[in-house]
């Protein structure tokens, strides 16, 4: 208990002292973790690096590392970065994780709301991207972002859909989608593998472009893991994959000098 | 002074378990001219009969588009419809801005029974003096609803609210299992026919006292529908076609001699206004 | 501040603003006008998207066409869309294009201290049939013009346009005076012209072009036949008239 009604949190006047208390008490500069009352994410903490997207011939399919980054440190290696939302949504994000889990009880609360009106009216992936991106957009407007990037992925009443919507409230939507060094790295694989294309991409094609993409990424992004996961949606529904090792050769290291051991 | 001891708060119960507020205001309802609404396998539509307030007065607006997919028709207190189709239409826009959907029709209906529940329970308030046929259209198809001041909300085949509307009622229960697969100017003929029971002695569907309502896709007569049959409502010289269609009182019901008589006054026609004072 | 005072200014490093490229513009005739955009949308060196519409139809005669920070001009026009579809509750038509200017300079100055990062351009058919072209500053400021370039390519094609449209720096042969309107088929040329030369040599200009065109009430779209593709939007067979042409853009 602050004994000292001058710290009671009413503004301070040392001209006028009604309680006698001067020479007013200083407090002892220790930090204090509300003072600057409610804090707002100025940056992400533990991250998640990129999500990919792509859509193909029966619908859409993500993939995710398992990875949450603290900084350069591989913190948490079995963190699961994709979402069912509902029964015909996925949402895949990189970017902060606590944030993102704050995001997957928001869209869990929405679907619970839907589902107990028992109308037949749930959401599907175009509403939920919707909505989320008015969650993002209306985040940034308060100076307070949820610091992600999100891929909304889904299929319903026989279409695809794929979208993105980031921390600024940004959206678009392509046939192949990808965020973080994703962008950079596998946007050109899969751009040339997809796009144009999609109609016709099997499964297996997809998956297989998709595997390849994340193999890439762990070769090259520093944030990445050899273990991801990777989502379906197609008619028949949301299916997120057990986590898939990634088989890497490192040999080639064996003869570049300054890479790994050295023996001359 | 009053007609019962329990009237002059809605939150106290009469030793019958009734509200008389409550049933006082579905009175109002009773008090507004006819509105009439019926559903096929792909149209819902709405019928309205217009009062004038004499030869130099406009008649009164009886429909109210909500958005493309929903529209209402009212009887009762007009003043009371216009807060209610505002706050539907917030809740319609509202809809379109968080999830880019079309509101669901019945939970439309269902927000605005809600708020009319409030009404009937809340001290200092009172329930509202309107009734409301909602037509709307969404992915399970055409809708038709009616909302009530006390709460209630039904969905119907086809349904008539306002003055005389058992007469209506009476025409829609002989015939509402063809509705169906009835064409959208079979329906309005239905619609018209029935809206017609409502009328005084002397007194004929017009041009200028019908109002009629559609979501679903254009018809035979329309012009300029957009393909998902947007909410229109018609009023003036193209209504004509269709009053024209309407087969004449007296042959009407040479075809159908059964047809029951108007119901007795005081079976819900509500003729005339609630006496407060005996 | 950690002793608890705020003695000095906070400092937030989140920055609410990108900037997404892309170029607009729109050019007036007599009875009618073309308001047009490109399709690619960017942030930094990264295309995100080679198709988002940055033209919306607002009524059956007006159009809006917006650039600059994407995720604003999105939100920006579903607003403006949702105010048409009060006005349209209130007063069972659409709004007239010099009110619908003036509801958007007024939303965009609303938001003067937190401005939308978006350049708007309205264009359309006024109540007196005329081709009219509004264009607005991220704050609210506009004016009435015959033609104007926004965004990205601006510095690029307004040049242009002066130089085409307003006949800037041309001496009319003597004896004769410049038109004071193009016809359709020429501006239609001009604005192609525009956006396959701003995609040249401006790196986040391409992917795909969308123009509208809205033609006044009973005068024909004469010259627009010469354009394949072209796809009507009229709601009405009487009134105002509206088109769409999409063409191609170079991708790299």
């Amino acid at each position: 208990m602050d004994h000292f009604p001058t710290n009671w949190g009413r503004p301070r006047n040392d001209a006028f002292d009604p309680y006698g208390t001067y020479p007013i008490h200083q407090r002892p500069a220790v930090k204090d973790n509300f003072a600057e009352g409610v804090q707002h994410t100025q940056q992400p903490i533990v991250t998640g690096t990129s999500v990919l997207a792509i859509q193909y011939k029966d619908g859409i399919m993500m993939a995710a590392d398992n990875l949450a980054s603290y900084g350069s440190l591989a913190r948490f290696k079995d963190v699961r970065r994709l979402h069912a939302v509902g029964t015909s949504t996925v949402i895949g994000a990189s970017g902060d994780m606590s944030d993102f889990q704050a995001i997957q009880s928001i869209l869990d609360d929405l679907v619970i709301d839907e589902f107990t009106h028992g109308d037949g009216h749930d959401l599907g992936p175009a509403e939920v991207h919707e909505y989320l991106s008015r969650v993002m957009y209306a985040r940034r407007s308060k100076m307070n972002p949820l610091w992600n990037s999100l891929l909304v992925g889904g299929f319903r009443d026989g279409k695809r859909f794929l979208s993105y919507v980031d921390l600024l409230g940004t959206t678009y939507s392509a046939p192949s989608i990808a965020t973080g060094y994703g962008a950079y790295i596998a946007i050109p694989l899969l751009r040339a593998a997809v796009d144009g294309k999609q109609d016709q991409l099997t499964e297996e094609a997809a998956k297989s472009i998709l595997h390849e993409c994340m193999r890439v990424l762990f070769y090259r992004d520093a944030r990445s893991l050899d273990k991801y996961q990777l989502a379906i949606v197609s008619e028949a529904g949301v299916q997120i994959s057990d986590q898939i090792q990634l088989d890497t050769t490192w040999n080639f290291a064996e003869g570049i000098r300054g890479y790994g051991a050295q023996t001359q | 002074m009053f007609r019962n001891t329990y009237d002059s708060d809605n939150t106290v119960f009469s030793p019958q378990g009734r509200l008389h507020q409550v049933e006082y205001a579905l009175e109002a309802v009773k008090q507004g001219s006819a509105a009439v609404g019926l559903r096929s396998k792909t149209h819902a539509i709405l019928l309205a009969l217009k009062r004038s307030f004499g030869e130099l007065a406009s008649y009164q607006q009886k429909m109210y588009r909500i958005d493309d997919h929903v529209g209402i028709a009212i009887a009762g207190l007009t003043s009371d419809a216009r807060v209610l189709s505002n706050f539907m239409r917030q809740q319609a826009m509202s809809s379109r801005m968080l999830f880019n959907r079309p509101a669901p029709v019945n939970r439309l209906v269902g927000s605005i029974a809600d708020k009319a529940q409030v009404n009937t329970q809340e001290y200092g308030r009172r329930p509202y003096g309107v009734g409301l046929l909602v037509i709307g259209q969404d992915k399970q198809g055409p809708h038709l609803y009616e909302f009530s001041p006390s709460g209630n909300s039904y969905e119907y085949y086809a349904m008539s609210i306002g003055a005389r509307s058992q007469s209506a009622k009476t025409y829609l229960e002989k015939h509402y299992e063809s509705f169906a697969d009835c064409t959208l100017e079979e329906l309005i003929k239905h619609g018209l026919h029935a809206l017609r029971e409502t009328l005084q002695q002397d007194k004929e569907l017009t041009i200028n006292n019908t109002s009629i309502g559609i979501v679903g896709p254009g018809g035979a007569h329309e012009e300029n529908v957009t393909p998902e049959g947007n909410f229109r409502i018609l009023e003036g010289d193209v209504i004509q076609v269709y009053l024209d269609s309407m087969i004449p009182k007296e042959t009407a019901e040479g075809a159908a001699p059964q047809a029951p008589p108007p119901a007795p006054a005081g079976a819900g026609t509500g003729e005339e206004d609630v006496q407060m004072g005996e | 501040m950690p002793d608890g005072s705020f003695a000095h200014p906070q400092q937030r490093q989140f920055n609410p603003y990108s900037d997404n490229g892309g170029t607009i513009l729109a050019i007036a005739g007599a009875d009618f006008t073309v308001i047009a955009g490109d399709t690619r949308q960017s942030e930094g060196y990264s295309i995100q998207t080679r198709y988002a519409p940055k033209v919306f139809r607002l009524t059956d005669r007006a159009v809006l066409a917006v650039n600059g920070f994407a995720a604003d001009g999105n939100m920006f026009v579903k607003k403006v869309k949702q105010r048409l579809e009060w006005y349209r509750h209130a007063h069972a038509k659409d709004m007239p294009l010099r009110a619908i200017a003036r509801l958007i300079q007024t939303m965009l100055y609303a938001q003067r201290f937190f401005p939308y990062y978006v350049y708007n351009i309205l264009g359309g058919i006024e109540e007196d049939g005329t081709g009219a072209v509004y264009s607005f500053d991220p704050v609210g400021s506009y004016e009435r013009e015959a033609c104007r370039a926004a965004g990205a390519a601006q510095s690029l094609v307004q040049p242009f346009l002066d130089n085409q449209i307003y006949f800037k720096n041309q001496k009319a042969a003597p004896g004769t005076t410049h038109p004071a309107h193009l016809p359709l088929s020429d501006v239609l040329s001009i604005v192609i012209d525009s956006f396959t030369s701003a995609t040249e040599r401006h790196i986040e200009v391409g992917d795909g072009l969308e123009i509208y065109v809205v033609v006044a009430q009973g005068r024909s779209p004469q010259g627009l036949d010469a354009f394949r593709g072209a796809q009507e939007l009229s709601t009405q067979p009487n009134g105002d008239r509206m088109f769409i042409i999409r063409r191609e853009l170079k991708k790299d």
